[in-house]
């Protein structure tokens, strides 16, 4: 079963909430945590693990090979993303820009253009007790998150297969990285604060989920903040608000030093087996279909 | 005319709190940018009245004219997307994974496939509470390309900067280091970096400047919650020592953020609030950068 933590809005907790959330389940059963937030990926600053190993990220991009090209200009006239261009009587390619269509590398005529790997970024791997842990970080400069969103998604898919329950810590925002770390998750967790801007992105993020036809909940951070409008929205809107941790300078100490606080703050604890139980009664859940039998 | 742009590497440290709050101080000087276009929030705290709507189109999505296919499968054996599958026997395009490449329009044997112009998003020119103007945009759902759409907001806020003879252009930029935010930085003559002293945020605020290091452009940096944890605190100041980065001002952890954001205003109209003399005088340093 898979679990996006997203939230539109950042900050809100989808970090904290990921790595406690899936080190309290890993104290009684297998457990797999993925870090999608590639461009800033965080969770791993409150993982204690140790290291299985590491691997470099690769997209495909275009290599002009000068001796076959006879500049017919079919590749400029392919490629919708401008990643390629002629000056004089050279083709240049702009990886930033580059989509990977390989577009003009099938239909370059001469194939003077191969597609070659080019590292985007690394991803890394995780072992303690019950719990497995991925993260995969995009190299400074590259600007496309999706890619290796996708491989990381991949990575898990192939080595931790079974029905255990995988927690995916999503980016910010609500496009594309946010999409594509979404897009097949049984279930979304959406963190919001309960301020007028919490509110706002909350209200993207639940367009957003819709649109990609998503089962979703939401759990308050910081409760007692701001004001009531996020709460009445959800009950207008018929959205189960799972759980609620409660807004204490605590927790912003202990996170501030990268500690996990289910162990330090009861009610964080209670707020994590509210929502282990509504994951449980879900149907695809593991732990269900053995107590129905 | 200089153009500042307001960055965090992570997100929730308070970047459009002090960016609104900074508006508020330049008032009739600047122009401000709202440029967290995956997550516009800034209008929660300047009131723009959404004025001068312009829809925004950026891009391409494949369509299938289904009278025409034969559903030969050509173009779900060519995408490299997976966005072509096969839906109650017809090949269909899911526009969510359409990264309007155009490779398949081109290889359809009978030419089935069209690239449709995608609407993505609406830009405004608006006024903001304080009569100076702000350049902002709504995405839609799901929609791509919000780099290309930060380039429009930014271009359209140097324009009326320019005509307007305004000193200033003070841009709240996006989370993270990809495409939106390298497209808020490109251009700019000062970074602010905002960060928080905990882990994820010290972490972060390395990854977010080494990139503006490759930008060659000067920055700073304001600790918001200073005094949350004294020892991360003090990294943080090193840390900017060591890399020639103004340090602006740290800012105590203050429930006046979440105050002024739930009555709709920015913490600089809380007059004598300690915040507001702190901000007033950051500001005064960052008009002198």
């Amino acid at each position: 079963m898979k679990i996006a933590v997203a939230s539109g809005k950042g900050g809100t907790g989808k970090t904290t909430l990921s790595t406690n959330l899936a080190s309290f389940l890993a104290e009684s059963r297998e457990t797999v945590l993925a870090d999608l937030d590639v461009e800033e990926p965080n969770s791993g600053l409150f993982i204690r693990a140790e290291a299985g190993g590491e691997e470099d990220k690769y997209k495909m991009i275009p290599e002009w090979d000068a001796g076959k090209c006879t500049l017919c200009g079919i590749c400029r006239e392919v490629c919708n993303f401008n990643a390629i261009t002629q000056i004089m009587d050279e083709i240049m390619v702009f990886p930033q820009l580059c989509h990977s269509c390989y577009a003009c590398s099938e239909l370059c005529p001469r194939d003077a253009l191969p597609m070659k790997k080019q590292k985007m970024g690394v991803l890394r791997y995780f072992k303690q007790g019950n719990l497995s842990f991925v993260e995969s970080e995009l190299d400074i400069g590259e600007e496309q998150a999706v890619p290796l969103i996708a491989q990381t998604i991949a990575y898990v898919d192939r080595h931790c297969p079974g029905d255990v329950i995988k927690i995916f810590d999503a980016p910010p925002g609500t496009s594309c990285p946010v999409i594509e770390a979404t897009k097949d998750a049984d279930l979304v967790i959406l963190v919001t604060e309960p301020t007028p801007v919490g509110l706002h992105d909350l209200s993207l993020a639940v367009e957003t989920m819709k649109a990609l036809k998503r089962d979703f909940c939401v759990v308050i951070n910081r409760d007692g903040l701001g004001n009531a409008d996020v709460e009445s929205y959800c009950v207008r809107e018929n959205i189960p608000v799972i759980a609620k941790i409660p807004n204490q300078r605590s927790i912003a100490e202990f996170y501030s030093d990268g500690k996990l606080l289910y162990h330090e703050i009861s009610a964080v604890k209670d707020a994590l087996e509210k929502i282990i139980a509504y994951i449980d009664a879900r149907p695809g859940a593991g732990k269900t279909e053995k107590g129905a039998e | 005319m200089k153009e500042i742009v307001v960055i965090s590497g992570k997100g929730g440290t308070g970047k459009t709190s002090l960016t609104a709050s900074f508006a508020y101080l330049g008032a009739g000087e600047i122009i401000v940018a709202d440029c967290d276009v995956d997550a516009a929030d800034m209008h929660v705290f300047l009131q723009p009245d959404f004025a001068n709507e312009k829809d925004f189109y950026s891009g391409q999505v494949a369509v299938i004219d289904p009278g025409i296919c034969t559903d030969c499968g050509k173009c779900a054996r060519t995408c490299r997307f997976d966005a072509i599958r096969v839906i109650n026997g017809r090949h269909t395009v899911n526009a969510l994974d359409c990264e309007g490449c155009g490779y398949c329009s081109r290889i359809c044997p009978v030419n089935a496939i069209t690239d449709k112009d995608n609407h993505v998003g609406w830009w405004y020119c608006s006024a903001i509470k304080t009569g100076a103007k702000m350049l902002h945009a709504k995405m839609k759902v799901g929609a791509e390309n919000s780099g290309k759409l930060v380039a429009r907001v930014k271009k359209e806020a140097k324009r009326i900067a320019e005509k307007e003879k305004k000193k200033l252009v003070l841009v709240d930029g996006s989370p993270g280091i990809g495409c939106p935010v390298v497209s808020s930085l490109s251009g700019a003559s000062y970074v602010i970096l905002v960060t928080e002293p905990t882990v994820s945020g010290l972490h972060d605020l390395q990854r977010v400047s080494e990139l503006v290091g490759k930008f060659r452009i000067r920055s700073g940096c304001i600790v918001n919650k200073a005094d949350l944890n004294r020892h991360k605190r003090d990294e943080i100041h090193a840390y900017l020592k060591q890399n020639n980065i103004d340090h602006l001002a740290d800012i105590p952890y203050d429930e006046t953020f979440t105050r002024a954001m739930v009555s709709g205003k920015t913490m600089t109209e809380f007059t004598g609030s300690r915040v507001r003399k702190i901000l007033e005088s950051t500001w005064n340093k960052i008009v002198n950068k």
